[in-house]
């Protein structure tokens, strides 16, 4: 089965024959899987937010193409609204969005932007906000009166609600306090698990990368720098450091370890696994 | 899209005539625009063109780029010219059915093309080579006499700036706010103008949210640096008469005599 997207030689250009032409993306080839965990990382600049809208139509490549289910989105005009049901794309800052008098009007937005029947969105609606955590109660206040974790999750319930295949998030935990982050995290990997929906989380947080992602995409001045998963990505941490980015801190402990003469393996990215990789050392030490 | 609006777009530079000040070259456009119209007869035209052609030599902003400004007056360019071919009375030209094009109506046609096409130039590169800030500094500055009688020349100068200063900020929010609403099947381009008009609301509502905020913290941050109006502000860039004014001075004086002086002079 060819994979849910697809791209071909894709390649962007901002502000085409002015002074200001920036080549944002430069010749993309890239294929995800039904039910992957992508994690998209790379500098500001690096291409990332031009290439998910690429992913849902918002922009049309200057060259090259994109594939939804093998079908070029780009085919047929009329049909790429459909493409942006089909692939949700929650925005930086999605709270910025909210315009409804009630939490449950904008979760609505989408679905009955679909044609759904009325039933049908209230349905959805309820689920999507169980999804983020928003109570019953909630749903009927104006968004405006939410704290900023609610509203973003509000924001967020929004895409859901339409029940992409794909789902984007662009840096959905930028801004939160830790907790406010890992609600939102522990809620889409609920979602991908659950749902088995293809999620792509753009993100700055190698933390959030590596406990997450089942493959990782590097990206660097429009092309695609590295893909793999955590373990691969993760071993070239000098390369990372070089592209202005950086392996999690847990590994960048193990790192120094080894610099330090001490025989460890570097390819550690969360607290867990350096847990059981300390306390097995203890244990053949002592043995 | 809407990234394509220009307002009084700037192309940064370190020419003489991005160097001059402010308020020479708010001074100078406005006299040329008045010997555009004082003008009369294609010799005394001759002389404008040079200080133009000059001018924009000296600015090393492409012509391409000048003309483009030019372009969304076509239409009123070529009907000016076009009205002017037919009823101007004279020696008769051409004559097709009804229509005379008269020797008389040409020249004037053409000199009037010459004249639009020139001063929408020639402001333009006011605005080109002149950062908004500037601009409005050299405004402010121009209009101080008008404190006597108490114009609020500062404050007028100050909000002018700020509306400068957030227009590419709010048009890069609205930007992005119209995206996201795509991204949830909003469509702004499509059905009749009451659909498309309903169409905007989820975009105008969290744009008029966002303004309000940033204004308010706008207001903060600038009360917090104790921001207190005009009275007894000093400036950053201190606005200063140098050589390159005077000898824009000069030479536009000069140029623009000889401009009319020609007036009289037919052919």
């Amino acid at each position: 089965m060819p994979g849910i997207i697809k791209t071909e030689g894709l390649s962007h250009v901002y502000g085409k024959g002015t002074p200001f032409e920036r080549k944002a993306l430069d010749n993309i080839d890239l294929e995800i899987e039904r039910g992957e965990f992508i994690g998209l990382i790379g500098h500001t600049g690096s291409g990332k937010s031009t290439l998910i809208q690429h992913l849902n139509g918002l922009l049309k490549p200057t060259e090259g193409r994109v594939l939804v289910d093998g079908k070029d989105i780009w085919e047929d005009i009329r049909k790429v609204r459909d493409i942006r049901f089909r692939v949700g794309l929650v925005f930086q800052y999605p709270e910025h969005q909210l315009f409804e008098e009630t939490v449950y009007k904008d979760i609505a937005f989408g679905p009955t932007n679909m044609g759904l029947e009325k039933s049908e969105i209230e349905e959805r609606v309820y689920e999507a906000a169980e999804f983020v955590g928003i109570s019953r109660e909630q749903l009927f206040r104006s968004p405006f009166e939410l704290s900023g974790g609610q509203k973003r999750r509000a924001a967020i319930a929004g895409v859901i609600a339409m029940r992409p295949d794909v789902l984007i998030l662009d840096e959905p935990t930028a801004g939160l306090d830790p907790a406010g982050r890992e609600e939102i995290l522990a809620r889409i990997r609920d979602y991908h698990a659950i749902r088995n929906t293809t999620v792509i989380l753009v993100t700055h947080n190698m933390e959030e990368i590596a406990r997450n992602a089942s493959r990782i995409i590097v990206m660097e001045k429009g092309r695609i720098r590295m893909t793999g998963t955590a373990h691969d990505v993760f071993s070239h941490a000098e390369d990372l450091r070089d592209m202005g980015l950086a392996v999690p801190q847990i590994t960048q402990v193990f790192l120094r370890l080894r610099e330090m003469g001490l025989d460890v393996d570097p390819s550690v990215y969360t607290v867990d696994q350096a847990k059981r990789k300390i306390l097995k050392m203890w244990r053949d030490v002592h043995a | 899209m809407l990234k394509d609006i220009t307002l009084g777009q700037y192309f940064p530079g370190n020419t003489p005539v991005h160097r001059m000040d402010p308020r020479m070259k708010i001074l100078l456009t406005m006299g040329y625009i008045v010997i555009l119209f004082v003008a009369k007869g294609i010799l005394s035209y001759l002389p404008i063109m040079i200080w133009l052609i000059t001018a924009v030599a000296l600015s090393r902003i492409k012509p391409s780029v000048i003309l483009r400004g030019v372009k969304p007056l076509i239409f009123v360019i070529t009907l000016t010219a076009v009205l002017n071919m037919f009823y101007t009375p004279g020696t008769e030209l051409v004559k097709i059915w009804v229509i005379t094009i008269t020797y008389q109506g040409v020249y004037t046609a053409f000199l009037m093309v010459l004249r639009i096409v020139m001063l929408i130039t020639g402001t333009f590169l006011l605005t080109y080579t002149t950062s908004p800030i500037a601009l409005t500094d050299g405004i402010e500055r121009l209009m101080s006499p008008l404190k006597a009688i108490r114009v609020p020349v500062h404050e007028l100068a100050m909000m002018m700036t700020i509306a400068l200063r957030f227009i590419p900020t709010l048009i890069e929010e609205a930007d992005k706010i119209m995206n996201a609403q795509k991204a949830r099947g909003a469509d702004f381009e499509t059905g009749s103008i009451i659909r498309r008009a309903k169409a905007l609301i989820p975009l105008l509502v969290p744009l008029f949210i966002s303004a309000f905020r940033r204004a308010d913290e706008l207001a903060i941050a600038m009360e917090c640096r104790c921001y207190r109006g005009g009275e007894g502000r000093t400036r950053l860039r201190q606005l200063n008469y140098g050589p390159v004014d005077v000898y824009a001075l000069i030479f536009s004086v000069l140029l623009w005599g000889a401009a009319i002086a020609c007036r009289s002079i037919a052919i």
